[in-house]
């Protein structure tokens, strides 16, 4: 049962370049209901640019993007993004707003919302990453954990139908990172449909339901944890692993 | 010339009580009201000439880049005196005649606004550019268009970072403001360049640019340390403290996985 109204996404053969760098190269994802995928790979192969195309802040040059099994790309691409929530290494909070504003924002500006009734909606959101009694300060005086777990909170916010999270830990310091993997775990056996594009092994051995390998703009290797950890079947897998582990 | 003598003469020059006394009523009366008044109004005006040419400039039709940055160039590429002259004299014939008003006045705030408007307008650009990508992109994801996003959050960043060259500007327009004496305009309308120039004119000495020099230092410098503290303080933000992440606050049934 979800405590989210999850959709499934899928992602059919994206290819895209930047002038004459063909970054994606033919790329399927499908993300069922509820379920979390996770994308490994190295640095440059694509993931990031990937996340982007889905949720359309990039174009695909080919393909297609289906939620719930209705392509998207006829979409106005705002209204999609609504209903994709992503998070990013670098937070990007709004630094001149509070941290409440930083939740509300979307919800007044987008949903409509009367200003007291966002605001509510808000400090709800952020009882729920443990930082409602932060929702007057300022970003830049939290932590980066912290920072983080607001960023989650203004995308949950606008009741996505699949999160994406982009690195999310990859900006923080070594102590900060439990407390926001244990936030994005606790999404997931939720039941809120995620990509998390990740290097922690951890999290992508135990608590995604597939794992999607990537190198070079294109999907090398996809399967369950257990299959893309424990019986790697090529090369490059096996070399990115005995990297990273 | 012993040097009791070189001191008088230089006290008779530039410090002639007589001469202050006249002038210093006047500058309150009608140079210092004129001279806010010109810098206030072109400086509102100016300011938003530079917004919208900043939005031009990072426009991503060329068209408008291309017109921004001609009207910049141009602009900032000449000497003040020159663009308040030829705007001056060259559409007071035509304000008279539309108007029936002969008064350079209104010519010599559009003058300055047009100048500080291109100032203003880099000044606006440069801050908007240097708000993080990454700002535009979560507000983006968020669902906001282009547009919604650049105002909700982008250029009120980039505003915010500027505010201390924004004063800059506008204290550079207090003191172009004296050029407007070129104009020749009325008794009335003068300000404190021209009203010290009037009156050193008939007291034979510089005692009243001395006073007129004393006027734009109380403007200026107190703009100058304002300058200072708003740029420590965007720099450093509010002392507030930072607390430590109380991971334990947040981590769910998700912190034995
Ligand atoms: N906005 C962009 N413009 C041009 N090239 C880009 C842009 N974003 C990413 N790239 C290039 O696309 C490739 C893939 O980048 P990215 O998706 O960020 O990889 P990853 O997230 O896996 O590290 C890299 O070669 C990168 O330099
Ligand atoms: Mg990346």
């Amino acid at each position: 049962m979800s405590e989210f109204a999850s959709g499934t996404l899928t992602a059919k053969n994206i290819h895209l370049s930047f002038g004459s760098n063909h970054v994606l190269r033919g790329i399927d994802l499908h993300v069922e209901k509820g379920t979390t995928a996770s994308v490994i790979g190295p640095s440059g192969s694509g993931k990031s640019t990937l996340l982007r195309v889905m949720n359309r802040l990039i174009e695909p040059a080919k393909g297609d993007i289906l939620l719930d099994g209705r392509s998207v790309l006829k979409d106005n691409p705002d209204e999609l993004r609504r209903r994709i929530g992503m998070v990013f290494q670098q937070f990007n909070l709004f630094p001149h707003k509070t941290v409440a504003d930083n939740v509300s924002l979307a919800l007044r500006k987008l949903r409509g919302m009367s200003k007291e009734q966002a605001r509510s909606e808000a400090l709800a959101q952020l009882d729920l990453v443990g930082l409602k009694h932060k929702a007057d300060a300022r970003p830049a005086n939290l932590s980066g954990g912290q920072q983080q777990r607001v960023a989650i909170a203004r995308a949950l916010a606008m009741k996505p139908e699949v999160m994406f999270f982009d690195e999310a830990t990859s900006a923080l310091d070594p102590e900060l990172v439990k407390g926001v993997l244990a936030l994005m775990t606790d999404l997931a056996q939720g039941g809120m449909t995620m990509v998390v594009v990740t290097h922690e092994m951890g999290f992508s051995r135990n608590v995604s339901d597939t794992v999607t390998f990537m190198d070079g703009g294109l999907v090398v290797e996809s399967g369950s944890p257990e299959q893309l950890f424990t019986e790697p079947r090529t090369e490059r897998l096996k070399g990115f692993l005995s990297d990273v582990l | 010339m012993d040097l009791q003598e070189i001191l008088k003469q230089l006290g008779e020059t530039f410090l002639d009580w007589n001469a202050m006394g006249e002038v210093i009523p006047k500058m309150f009366a009608v140079g210092l009201p004129n001279t806010l008044v010109l810098a206030v109004t072109s400086g509102i005006i100016g300011t938003l000439i530079g917004m919208v040419l900043a939005l031009m400039g990072i426009s991503r039709n060329p068209v408008a880049r291309w017109i921004a940055r001609i009207y910049t160039d141009v602009l900032r590429g000449l000497p003040a005196v020159l663009t308040i002259l030829v705007i001056g004299l060259g559409f007071g014939p035509i304000i008279r005649q539309l108007t029936g008003s002969t008064s350079p006045y209104p010519l010599a705030v559009a003058a300055l606004a047009l100048m500080s408007g291109a100032y203003i307008g880099e000044i606006f650009r440069s801050g908007i550019q240097s708000v993080d990508k990454g700002q535009l992109e979560a507000t983006r994801a968020l669902g906001f268009g282009y547009g919604a996003s650049m105002r909700l959050v982008v250029v009120p960043q980039g505003i915010r970072r500027v505010l201390p060259a924004l004063v800059n500007q506008f204290i550079a327009l207090i003191k172009d403001s004296s050029l407007v004496f070129v104009l020749g305009v009325l008794a009335s309308e003068r300000e404190v360049f021209q009203i010290g120039k009037d009156l050193a004119a008939t007291s034979g000495n510089l005692s009243p640019y001395v006073a007129a020099g004393l006027f734009y230092l109380v403007m200026t410098i107190p703009l100058t340390h304002f300058v200072n503290w708003l740029d420590r303080r965007l720099r450093t933000g509010r002392p507030e403290k930072k607390e430590p992440d109380e991971a334990a606050a947040v981590v769910g049934k998700g912190a034995q996985a």
